[in-house]
């Protein structure tokens, strides 16, 4: 059975490698400096953000969890390091006390699903309003915030060059590796896949699961901060508003969609580097031939639901590959 | 000694009037009416969300007049969602205020609950947002001469010599604003046939978006030569993919006139805003509440518009105090 759910999780994302191969090649035929190195660039840039907190959401949705929560992290943390910076307290103060508040939100809702037991899905939930309500109320009273002149020093993090390369895609590259080398090689990475599989076989193997499910959200916690930080700097502000966006289902859409399933213990961060890449191809390839907005949200939605079916007749659902559970 | 008497007689003359005058005002028979008419109204105020530049500025102005004259400004913050604003309006109806200020999230969403409000009585007042229903008065930024002063903006910059190549940064297309700045930007650009605009794409009023589809229009069109947004908050992404191309791509931007837009015109990142002042806005909301209010028409009668006039905000015009500060009104 195992080896079963193996070979699905493959499919789905060769389906989606596959699409996206597809897209790539006939956009470089029809579409005139898509394959330019610049562009390239830019295609990747553009969905990087995305991909950072793909690889936050994938360690929580392996474990069979999932982070509703990460958005309103990702924004609300940085936005309140931003104001801090604002108000006179110094780059290592602001970005030590933003960070500390992402990683007490990712803890709370840790120990809240760890050790209370309540289900992810409404945990995380209720913590993003939680986190949004709270900040606003107490901390970030504006919508917007704007890098302050102070924060300069700091504006490499997200609108810097590396070795030619925006740093923003260094950080991807950077998270998608840490992560795969944390999934793959590291004890407490191997018993979130235990986790995800199968819980109660994990608990009885003697993995410490709950901390590990602490540790969890606690790492998407993080990661969402730092991608907070990486969008403040690049485009010189925080718009809080993103918590209200469809951000948080983007990110649970390029997870999936790489094959990463829901139910847990399946995947790794190929499978978002491959649905964040497919997002980003479509999104490119779409600007680049001017495809009006909301035609662009029809078309992109259509591919995705292409991705879905193809993959559900290649590999169809039965009692054998269908989880308890599953969303 | 005649001219003595005539002239002491005249200064005394003079002096009694002038005391007169000191020792008895005139009053001014509407004052008590006035104060009269407003005390105990009630305002209604549903943003499409508090905590943004434009809102936050208007209810601080609307809320001073009404501690002035006795009033209750009461806020029902929709927070970006049109369900919950149409849900307030729904028991603003019965709750009956005298006047509603509604700020509209598109023209269609709240369209037949303001037309019921008015069969119920209540003034309507539309700010900046409108919406297919014209209610009593809409106070707001004029958008069709936003969008062509935008794009005279960017045609001064990239006439002869340049590629003469334009991309437009819309926020939503659908929305009320956009499609008035769009047929101001067309209105424009109609009469420059130099002028190709390459590039009509949406950053869904969101900054990162903007940044990432902005340099995807710079990688196809590597000699653009300008762009023109539609809102300053979401072209900072714009301007951070510019700076990142590392070409002189002129930006020119529309928004509230808040300080952040002085100091990216300051700083280059703007070449221009076409700002609507909120704090006029405000002032002008003022006055037509008051005016609806001391008229006596019942709600639905006056039908009148108030456009905000254009500020521009450019390095020809920057001098300090010409921006407000959405964070003071904070304090």
């Amino acid at each position: 059975m195992l080896g079963r759910i193996r070979s699905l999780a493959v499919s789905q994302e060769k389906i989606v490698l596959l699409i996206a191969v597809v897209l790539f090649v006939g956009f470089s035929v029809f579409l005139k400096g898509f394959l330019s190195s610049g562009n390239l660039v830019t295609l990747v840039r553009g969905v990087a953000i995305l991909g950072i907190l793909g690889v936050g959401m994938a360690i929580v949705v392996i474990g069979r969890g999932i982070d509703l929560t990460i958005v309103a992290i990702y924004a609300m943390s940085a936005a309140w390091t931003l104001q801090l910076a604002s108000l006179g307290v110094s780059i290592p103060a602001a970005l030590a006390l933003g960070f500390l508040l992402a990683l007490a939100a990712g803890v709370i809702n840790g120990v809240l699903i760890a050790y209370l037991e309540i289900p992810a899905l409404f945990c995380t939930l209720g913590m993003a309003s939680l986190v949004y309500g709270f900040v606003h109320y107490a901390l970030v009273p504006l919508q917007v915030v704007y890098l302050p002149a102070s924060l300069n020093a700091i504006s490499w993090i997200g609108g810097g060059f590396v070795f030619g390369a925006p740093t923003p895609i260094l950080f991807f590259a950077l998270i998608s590796f840490l992560g795969f080398v944390f999934l793959r090689f590291t004890k407490p990475g191997r018993f979130i896949y235990a986790i995800g599989d199968n819980v109660l076989a994990a608990r009885i193997s003697g993995a410490p699961v709950r901390p590990i499910i602490v540790l969890q959200y606690g790492l998407s916690a993080s990661i969402a901060y730092l991608a907070g930080m990486i969008t403040a700097t690049a485009v010189s502000s925080m718009n809080t508003n993103v918590t209200n966006s469809s951000l948080v289902a983007d990110v649970i859409l390029v997870v999936v969609l790489g094959g990463v399933g829901l139910s847990g213990g399946r995947g790794g961060v190929r499978n978002v580097i491959v649905g964040t890449l497919l997002i980003g191809i479509l999104l490119n390839g779409m600007t680049i031939m001017n495809i009006e907005y909301t035609l662009q949200n029809v078309i992109r939605s259509l591919i995705l639901l292409a991705a879905i079916v193809i993959d559900s007749i290649v590999n169809p659902r039965d009692e054998q590959t269908a989880q308890q559970g599953d969303i | 000694m005649r001219k003595t008497v005539v002239a002491t007689a005249f200064g005394l003359a003079l002096a009694g009037i002038t005391a007169h005058a000191v020792a008895d005002g005139i009053d001014d028979p509407r004052r008590a009416d006035y104060f009269k008419t407003f005390e105990g109204k009630t305002i209604a105020f549903v943003p499409v969300s508090m905590g943004i530049d434009l809102t936050e500025g208007w209810a601080a102005v609307m809320r001073s007049q009404a501690d002035r004259l006795g009033m209750k400004l009461e806020v029902r913050d929709a927070h970006f969602s049109a369900d919950a604003g149409a849900q307030a309006i729904t028991s603003l109806i019965s709750e009956k205020p005298d006047v509603i200020v509604v700020h509209n999230p598109d023209v269609q969403s709240y369209a037949k609950l303001l037309k019921r409000a008015e069969e119920a009585g209540i003034h309507v007042i539309q700010i900046n947002m409108r919406s297919n229903y014209n209610s009593d008065v809409y106070v707001g930024a004029d958008w069709i001469g936003i969008g062509e002063a935008e794009a005279q903006g960017v045609i001064d910059k990239c006439g002869a010599g340049t590629s003469g190549k334009v991309a437009v940064l819309q926020g939503q297309p659908t929305s009320g604003s956009d499609s008035g700045m769009m047929k101001g930007v067309e209105n424009a650009l109609a009469k420059h046939p130099e002028i190709k605009l390459v590039a009509n794409v949406a950053g869904e009023w969101d900054a990162t978006k903007a940044q990432s589809v902005i340099s995807t229009v710079i990688q196809q069109n590597p000699d653009l030569c300008g762009v023109i947004g539609f809102w300053d908050v979401m072209d900072l992404g714009a301007a951070a993919a510019i700076k990142e191309s590392g070409k002189p791509i002129v930006l020119v931007t529309s928004g509230g006139g808040e300080q952040m837009a002085c100091d990216n015109v300051s700083k280059g990142v703007f070449e221009k805003e076409i700002a609507y002042q909120v704090m006029d806005q405000g002032r002008d909301l003022n006055d037509m509440i008051t005016t609806v209010l001391e008229s006596g028409l019942p709600a639905g009668k006056l039908k009148a518009v108030v456009y905000s006039p254009q500020l521009i905000i450019s390095k020809d015009t920057l001098r300090p105090g010409l921006c407000w500060s959405a964070s003071a009104l904070k304090k």
